[in-house]
């Protein structure tokens, strides 16, 4: 039996309880200060990421992604304030004690960072660092070794016996990322908040950590909340996308349907501007205007002012998120409008 | 590594040879003559020409140099013809009193220095931050000489607690080696405390939170090590400037060792003894630096690999 088929069956049996895990964000709201009070970079998000699902969260940069995958395991900067729900497993994190949190991050809920290089202590070999959860359970030496061994050969890190000893400078990036995917796995979580795992990384290497996600994912039946602000990297992987923008969720739905059929004119300028590489047709259409910024917000809807379809209600009503189709949502006053087009 | 050190040594060499060069310019520039100190108020012009040419100082100021140069290079630190006996046996004779001073110092001031800044780090603006902070500058801002001298009013001669000058016992210890670390203890525990309160803001401890550590964990386990390369680099700057700065301290409290010895060797123009004291803290200065220079390689192993390239 190879390494990975004996990990699929050592974990198998935690199935059962990743089928009941879902995590549900109701309403999340984050404040920062800021100077002249305190800015919403979040507003009322919303959305699920149910088991063994991969749910893409998409939008410009300042559109609140990120933030939103810190706020759901307590990893804000300090001055933010958190309102709204993240359930999981039957828990509020945002309401749990810190004991609580501290089980749940790593060993239920693990995250995958943007830049590993930054992510990984340099002063610490990959080994320990990948080992540190089991090495903190008080498994004996000898175990944490082989656990380290296993994960380092499920992300697919070549010869890890040896690679174990390494430090994070004497890895290439693409190492580096499946390092960080091994530390991820280390406690066998039910859920990977990955945020942008493959922006810091060469086109090419990109392709190789996505797979590498979405066959873990896959593998080991886990749910996977993908920050990313490539459209590409989303399609790729997701089965579910919620886009954001300026701190509220636009759309959500299956992502398939969402990205062919959109049904906010966000989405749909945001499918638009990523360039076909295939054909030859034309350059993308880039989206006219800067993004809002949570900080400058502007009324009504905020896409409004880059909106081609934007009327005077928009100006004015913030447009509430419904459902628009079967399983899928929008906030957008003309959704139907957008959907038909 | 190996060339590091060597590269270090020989940078080191040259140090010395600046210190040398200087300290033998400095002590002939100064006012006084060693032959009218040693001779006497009394001493006629005659006698005084006599012992110059005996010792030397009457023949060109190049050639004194070119001597002395060669004759370092020889290990001869050449005579105190005020003790009567080879400079460097003086010296050395002293050094181990210094020395001890020093290090105990420096260990007081490395131990309470990172501990407290440890714990004002964890919380940046927290209370015992402030508290922290507050005592630190109180530290740092009191003179070396005048610590020294409250300490003896205090403790020596109100509390009768520790002996005011000497050495015998460990209690002779305590009032010149706390005068020398606590403002030392400030300089540790302020940069402990920048060092901390930035490694922690690293996205490698945000990692670490999300493994689910707790926040000593964290502190000890992942931001103590990461802090301690400039904490290193300054003790060891900071212990060379002790060695020299022991002077004060040490006449404050009759502590027999290189500070009393080198007031005493420039009131008299004793020049052997002063260059050769000047010689031995340029050479620890430039060990105490590779050292610390080798520990901080030890504690981040990108430096090594810079060290190797």
């Amino acid at each position: 039996m190879t390494r990975a088929a004996t990990a699929r069956a050592a974990t198998a049996g935690d199935a059962a309880a990743r089928e009941a895990s879902a995590l549900t964000v109701t309403d999340l709201t984050v404040t920062l200060p800021h100077p002249g009070g305190r800015v919403r970079v979040l507003d009322g998000v919303s959305f699920d990421v149910p088991p063994a699902t991969t749910v893409g969260l998409i939008g410009e940069s300042g559109s609140g992604k990120s933030m939103t995958a810190g706020a759901l395991m307590g990893l804000l900067p300090e001055g933010a304030t958190t309102t709204g729900g993240v359930v999981w497993r039957g828990t509020d994190l945002l309401t749990a004690d810190a004991a609580h949190l501290r089980r749940v991050r790593g060993r239920q809920i693990a995250m995958v960072f943007q830049d590993p290089l930054a992510a990984l202590n340099p002063t610490q070999r990959i080994g320990r660092q990948v080992g540190e959860i089991p090495r903190r359970d008080g498994l004996s030496r000898a175990e944490v070794r082989r656990r380290v061994i296993d994960l380092l050969d499920r992300a697919g890190i070549p010869e890890p016996e040896r690679r174990m000893r390494a430090y994070p400078h004497e890895f290439s990036g693409g190492l580096r990322q499946r390092a960080v995917i091994a530390m991820a796995l280390s406690g066998n979580p039910s859920l990977l908040l990955a945020d942008e795992p493959t922006t810091a990384l060469d086109v090419t290497v990109q392709a190789r950590i996505l797979a590498l996600l979405r066959s873990v994912q896959r593998a080991e039946g886990l749910s996977m909340l993908l920050v990313s602000h490539d459209l590409r990297v989303v399609s790729h992987v997701a089965e579910r996308v919620v886009v954001m923008y300026a701190g509220r969720v636009a759309e959500q739905g299956p992502a398939r349907e969402v990205l062919r059929r959109p049904a906010h004119p966000y989405t749909r300028a945001l499918v638009a501007s990523v360039p076909a590489v295939r054909t030859r047709t034309a350059l993308a259409d880039p989206l006219p205007g800067a993004p809002a910024t949570p900080a400058a917000r502007p009324s009504g809807c905020p896409f409004h002012p880059r909106c081609p379809l934007a009327r005077e209600r928009c100006r004015t009503e913030v447009p509430a998120p419904r459902a628009v189709a079967d399983g899928r949502r929008s906030a957008c006053h003309f959704a139907e409008e957008v959907l038909g087009s | 590594m190996i060339r590091m050190v060597v590269k270090r040594l020989l940078i080191g060499v040259f140090v010395m040879w600046g210190a040398a060069s200087l300290i033998f310019l400095i002590v002939r520039a100064a006012p006084g003559d060693p032959a009218s100190v040693l001779l006497g108020p009394d001493a006629d012009r005659e006698q005084i020409r006599q012992l110059h040419a005996t010792l030397g100082l009457d023949r060109p100021l190049h050639e004194q140099y070119v001597t002395y140069l060669g004759d370092v290079l020889r290990l001869d630190f050449g005579e105190s013809h005020r003790l009567g006996r080879p400079a460097m046996d003086a010296v050395l004779e002293r050094f181990p009193a210094t020395l001890e001073l020093t290090l105990t110092a420096t260990t007081v001031a490395v131990v309470a220095g990172l501990l407290l800044g440890l714990l004002a780090g964890a919380r940046p603006g927290g209370r015992t931050d402030r508290v922290v902070s507050a005592v630190t500058i109180a530290l740092q801002s009191f003179p070396t000489f005048w610590v020294g001298i409250m300490g003896v009013l205090l403790f020596a001669l109100t509390l009768r607690l520790l002996p005011s000058s000497g050495v015998g016992t460990p209690q002779h210890m305590v009032l010149p080696a706390l005068t020398m670390a606590l403002p030392f203890i400030a300089i540790v525990a302020r940069l402990a405390r920048s060092s901390v309160t930035e490694t922690m803001r690293e996205p490698y401890v945000v990692t670490a939170r999300s493994k689910g550590l707790t926040e000593p964990q964290i502190l000890l386990g992942h931001a103590l090590r990461n802090s301690l390369v400039p904490v290193v680099t300054i003790v060891g700057l900071q212990m060379g400037a002790l060695l020299g700065g022991a002077v004060i301290v040490e006449n404050v409290f009759a502590w027999p060792g290189l500070g009393s010895l080198v007031v005493d060797a420039v009131a008299n123009r004793d020049y052997a003894v002063v260059q050769g004291v000047t010689l031995l803290i340029a050479g620890a200065v430039t060990v105490l630096n590779l050292v610390a220079d080798l520990l901080c390689a030890q504690l981040d192993p990108r430096i090594r690999m810079e060290a190797a390239a």
